[in-house]
């Protein structure tokens, strides 16, 4: 357990901090992100996040991806795969909050 | 003499059991049960007097759950997406038995003779053989398709002679398994095309279709002659354009033949595809409001309801298959997840997730009959699907 294996660990949470710092979308529209993110990336997701015909969104599974990519992966999707481009539902700061809670624990 | 006297005991018996059990005789075939998917509940209905009759709690994680029925229609199979397989009692709206087979399941499907209840796993990938009866593991097929690499499942589908037909999403193909003897079965396997994400059996129980992701087109195997192997139909639909986004998988069910074709949802275009049911080749496309999900043939198979992913999620349409022409355009609610039929299609029940009810609309007048409400209802299942292939 070097301190270097905990490095993009670290990175991606202080990135996920610095975003919710940053840009905290407002506690309604917190609201509809938790239910965008559990209903409608559920359906590939799991509304639990544990995983279906996409892969899982816990804090476990997320530990080693960095934040950003996992932004960009939201935003504009990943060819190849079914994942689609959500921007025309949320604002890169949006899927950033979204990505903070993913890897903190997602609210209910 | 002693013999009458048994007979007279146990009509006794019966008599008092009915009464105070509060169960009266009767058949099953105007039930069903909606999926409350948050809440782990199942809300048990009648068809008849469009009304809830029981509640059924603590069957776990119910998103993307679905259901399949026991062959006397009395017994609903619900696959959990946490991997419970459970067994609810229609009469007695009980729980009769739970087994957890898998980490992460997407449903299942019941063999031609009523014995075999399988379910389809995404984790680990593969599928596994309940005994109907008890619930007790028959069997399992790990669905690796390379050494050490294994897909996930899906379109599972039962066929003719206790076959069951899937697709393996990882592994671009389909697999057939024979379950003629319920604890060995046979497995063969078909090349079909990039990320099947679903499949259908044709209500005849003839043709297995998987939809592909990865590619236009759908993988066709005639399941009379599978030496020939699976055959790819409506290839290169989208001509080439690009793909609009997906933001939810399209389903796939025998019901969506209807009127000698099969209508079916294009990926990443606003359209239903039109496919002749015999010769298989494009008859014609429908223009729809959004990413078809559900497209569902009444049983008379006049009419076919679709629904969409989100962000349109709160539109159906309706396509006269006369005129293959959408013929109304409706808003039952807030994210309708899912459409059922009355077992003779007088009635389609709809449901809103976000509005938390279940909506019943006139398939003739398309007005609005009733509504009950449920917690975030997802899947609808009536027990008409009992005596159906592919069901």
């Amino acid at each position: 357990m070097s301190i270097k294996r905990w490095t993009p660990l670290l990175a991606s949470v202080l990135a996920g901090l610095a975003s919710v710092a940053l840009a905290e979308p407002s506690p309604a529209r917190q609201q509809e992100l938790v239910r965008l993110v559990r209903q409608d990336c559920g359906s590939c997701h799991g509304m639990t996040l544990r995983g279906g015909l996409g892969p899982a969104l816990l804090p476990a599974t997320l530990a080693e991806k960095p934040a950003e990519g996992l932004v960009a992966t939201i935003i504009g999707g990943r060819p190849g795969t079914p994942m689609p481009p959500w921007h025309r539902f949320l604002a890169e700061d949006e899927a950033q909050w979204i990505v903070a809670k993913l890897m903190a624990g997602f609210p209910e | 003499m002693k013999r009458i006297s048994q007979l007279v005991v146990a009509a006794l018996l019966a008599l008092l059991l009915g009464a105070c059990g509060g169960v009266p005789l009767r058949g099953t075939g105007d039930l069903g049960l909606v999926i409350e998917r948050a809440s782990g509940h199942v809300t048990l209905v009648n068809t008849s007097s469009r009304s809830a009759y029981a509640r059924v709690g603590g069957l776990g994680d119910l998103s993307h759950a679905s259901v399949v029925f026991s062959r006397d229609a009395r017994y609903a199979f619900i696959f959990g997406r946490d991997g419970v397989l459970s067994k609810l009692d229609l009469l007695e709206g009980r729980i009769v038995k739970r087994v957890m087979q898998s980490g992460n399941a997407i449903g299942g499907s019941i063999s031609q003779d009523g014995r075999i209840v399988v379910a389809q796993n995404y984790t680990p990938g593969g599928i596994k053989a309940f005994d109907a009866e008890t619930l007790e593991l028959l069997a399992e097929v790990p669905a690796e398709y390379a050494p050490g690499r294994f897909s996930k499942v899906v379109g599972l589908a039962d066929a003719p002679g206790n076959k069951f037909a899937y697709a393996l999403f990882d592994g671009g193909e389909i697999w057939v398994s024979d379950f003629s003897d319920p604890k060995k079965p046979v497995t063969q396997r078909y090349p079909a095309g990039q990320q099947p994400y679903d499949g259908l059996v044709t209500p005849d129980g003839r043709h297995y279709l998987a939809g592909l992701f990865g590619e236009d087109g759908i993988a066709l195997l005639d399941l009379w002659q599978p030496e020939k192997g699976a055959r790819k139909i409506l290839e290169k639909y989208g001509r080439g354009e690009e793909k609009l986004p997906v933001f939810k998988m399209p389903h796939l069910r025998g019901w969506s033949v209807a009127a000698g074709r099969a209508w079916l949802p294009a990926i990443g275009r606003h359209e239903v595809l039109v496919a002749d049911a015999t010769t298989w080749k494009e008859t014609g496309r429908v223009a729809v409001k959004g990413q078809p999900v559900f497209v569902i043939a009444s049983p008379d198979g006049r009419q076919v309801w679709v629904n969409f992913a989100f962000p349109d999620n709160g539109w159906v349409q309706v396509i006269d298959t006369l005129t293959g022409q959408v013929v109304q355009t409706l808003q039952p609610g807030k994210a309708v997840l899912h459409m059922e039929f009355t077992p003779r299609g007088e009635a389609v029940w709809l449901s809103a997730r976000d509005d938390n009810r279940v909506v019943i609309y006139d398939t003739k007048t398309f007005r609005a009959l009733g509504s009950l409400t449920a917690d975030a209802p997802s899947g609808i299942f009536f027990t008409s699907r009992a005596a159906r292939t592919g069901f």
